[in-house]
């Protein structure tokens, strides 16, 4: 597959059209927004926590159809799983959109299931930030009291 | 002159003598491949391609001509500083400035919008004055003004346009009143192309003696800049986009107002005499240019105006206007295209949003095929929320574009149309 294709593959346009768990969650236990004031890039999420619980995850905003597909398919990889769980995947997602493409040490893909499928934004250095736009606000989210703001210039995020 | 070849550029009727083949010839960069097909660089708004006239005289500034100016009595140093002034009598000439004191080196639009805040904002602009900008502004003339307003209890007024990205002139002419005390307004808008009627706008100020600035970092490369006939108090421009070197642009000010300002940096080569108790500073323009200024690019921004002055603007902006008519109608007869910024009086830029296809990804696909455009709010998100939308895609043109050019976006969108089935 070329790099456009792999990038624009069916699943992540799926769900940019079609985006999972697109919703605003009345009193949320917890609320993030997350932006990248670089392009503009703007979501807001939503928690319901049982204890360590990810019991119940929604968002709202507008980007591109990276940023909107990773936002879609990481509220469907943490649904229900601990905060803990949440923590280890975002590590793991991110260790794989950021890695060296040019060594040949294959992706782990397998293990993040549909989370996978953003394999190809490696090979877009500046789109990395797009598929991990919503990841920071959840990491925010998840470590913080009720409200937060993430934005991805904080720290110069990946 | 190699004669025209049967390219699409022969279908320019209007200027059949602007070859633009052979200005191509003189911009190394555009030769190049970018992911295996030829570059199509319509990102000029942001920054211009440089011819190699401006890459020689960078290096021959280094390799025999460097040394410090304005105080040495060596050969080098002479010769640096003739360099360094006769770039300064080009900026005077480009902008048909009445002196060359006028001329401020400054890094480029945002320092000189930034040094005329400092100086002049600062002693002349008090608590509840106002300041009026427009709704089209580059960030770079928009936070300047508000620092200052929030440091002096000054006012931010802000001339409202129309769909079509045109300032509306009777608003503006009704925010003017005795409490206003400077106005500073693009020429032309980096995100939308649209030239503002800038004469008409300096005109109805001087009725109230109120000085305007005009940011004129787009209007440079498009436009024949004449500060006097425009009668502008300041205008201020960067070489980059003027084919020059980056890190380099000028303020032009008028000598009555530049008098009154107080120093902008406090250093070497700005003073005429220093003890512990009391400075003097040196006359114009060096009161503005304190330490060792950017030698090397401001001549090589003299360069550069020397390059576009030789292709002339008469012919650049007759050029570049059939060039603007072709995108507009190939780029509407593409479903989904939505131009932003319709004003009669355009530039070369055409910003527009396509269909549901975020920006970016617009941007990433044209990227694959060799073509650079810019994508997100342009730093101009009053813009962008004032048409409510987050982001375009902006394709800007110079004289060395071409009509193929243009053709091979159009085939880009429709790529992009492919992939997301748009």
């Amino acid at each position: 597959m070329s790099g456009l294709n792999e990038l624009y593959q069916e699943l992540i346009l799926d769900h940019n059209r079609n985006p999972r768990n697109f919703k605003k969650i009345e009193n949320a236990d917890k609320l993030v927004e997350g932006y990248n004031p670089l392009c503009g890039d703007h979501y807001t999420i939503y928690l319901n926590m049982d204890g360590d619980l990810i019991k119940d995850i929604g968002f709202q905003g507008a980007g591109c159809a990276i940023s909107k597909a990773s936002a879609s398919m990481m509220t469907t990889a943490v649904k229900g799983v601990t905060k803990k769980e949440a923590e280890e995947l975002f590590t793991k997602f991110h260790a794989l959109v950021t890695r060296d493409v040019h060594d040949n040490n294959e992706a782990n893909i397998e293990e993040l299931g549909c989370l996978g499928a953003l394999a190809g934004v490696a090979e877009f250095p500046a789109r990395i930030k797009c598929a991990s736009l919503a990841w920071h606000a959840l990491h925010g989210a998840l470590n913080s009291e009720g409200k937060a703001v993430v934005s991805t210039e904080d720290s110069k995020k990946d | 002159m190699k004669t025209q070849s049967q390219s699409a550029v022969t279908e320019i009727e209007t200027a059949p003598s602007f070859d633009v083949q052979r200005i191509r010839e003189d911009f190394p960069i555009l030769k190049q491949k970018v992911h295996g097909k030829p570059l199509v660089y319509l990102d000029n708004a942001a920054t211009s391609q440089k011819p190699q006239a401006v890459i020689d005289t960078l290096t021959r500034y280094y390799v025999g001509q460097n040394a410090n100016i304005h105080r040495g009595v060596h050969y080098l140093s002479e010769i640096a500083t003739y360099e360094y002034e006769k770039a300064r009598g080009k900026v005077k000439l480009f902008l048909n400035a009445a002196d060359s004191r006028e001329i401020i080196f400054v890094r480029g639009t945002t320092e000189g919008i930034n040094l005329v805040k400092d100086t002049y904002g600062r002693k002349f602009i008090g608590k509840d004055d106002e300041i009026i900008i427009s709704a089209m502004e580059h960030h770079s003339n928009i936070v300047p003004w508000q620092l200052l307003c929030e440091e002096k209890g000054a006012k931010l007024r802000v001339i409202p346009m129309n769909d079509r990205g045109e300032l509306l002139l009777d608003e503006y002419e009704k925010l003017l009143n005795d409490r206003t005390k400077f106005i500073s307004v693009v020429y032309v808008s980096n995100s939308l192309g649209t030239i503002n009627p800038i004469k008409k706008i300096i005109q109805r100020a001087h009725e109230r003696g109120i000085p305007v600035l005009v940011d004129g970092a787009q209007a440079a490369s498009h436009l024949k800049v004449d500060v006097h006939d425009l009668d502008c108090d300041f205008f201020v421009f960067s070489g980059h986009k003027v084919f020059g070197p980056t890190g380099i642009g000028a303020l032009y000010g008028k000598t009555k107002y530049l008098e009154q300002m107080p120093p902008y940096q406090g250093g070497g080569d700005m003073i005429s005499s220093v003890t512990f108790e009391k400075t003097t500073y040196n006359v114009l323009p060096y009161k503005f240019e304190a330490g060792t200024p950017n030698i090397a690019d401001v001549i090589g921004m003299g360069t550069g105006i020397d390059y576009v002055t030789g292709v002339g603007f008469e012919a650049i902006t007759a050029y570049e206007k059939e060039l603007l008519k072709y995108a507009t109608e190939a780029l509407s007869n593409i479903e989904g295209v939505r131009i932003i910024g319709t004003a009669k009086e355009k530039a070369g830029v055409i910003s527009f949003v396509f269909g549901t296809v975020h920006a970016h990804d617009v941007g990433t696909i044209l990227d694959q095929e060799g073509i650079a455009v810019r994508t997100g709010h342009h730093c101009t998100q009053p813009v962008m929320q004032r048409f409510g939308i987050p982001a375009t895609a902006r394709a800007s043109f110079a004289f060395y574009n071409t009509i193929g050019e243009v053709d091979a976006l159009a085939r880009g969108l429709r790529k992009v149309k492919e992939i997301f089935g748009a």
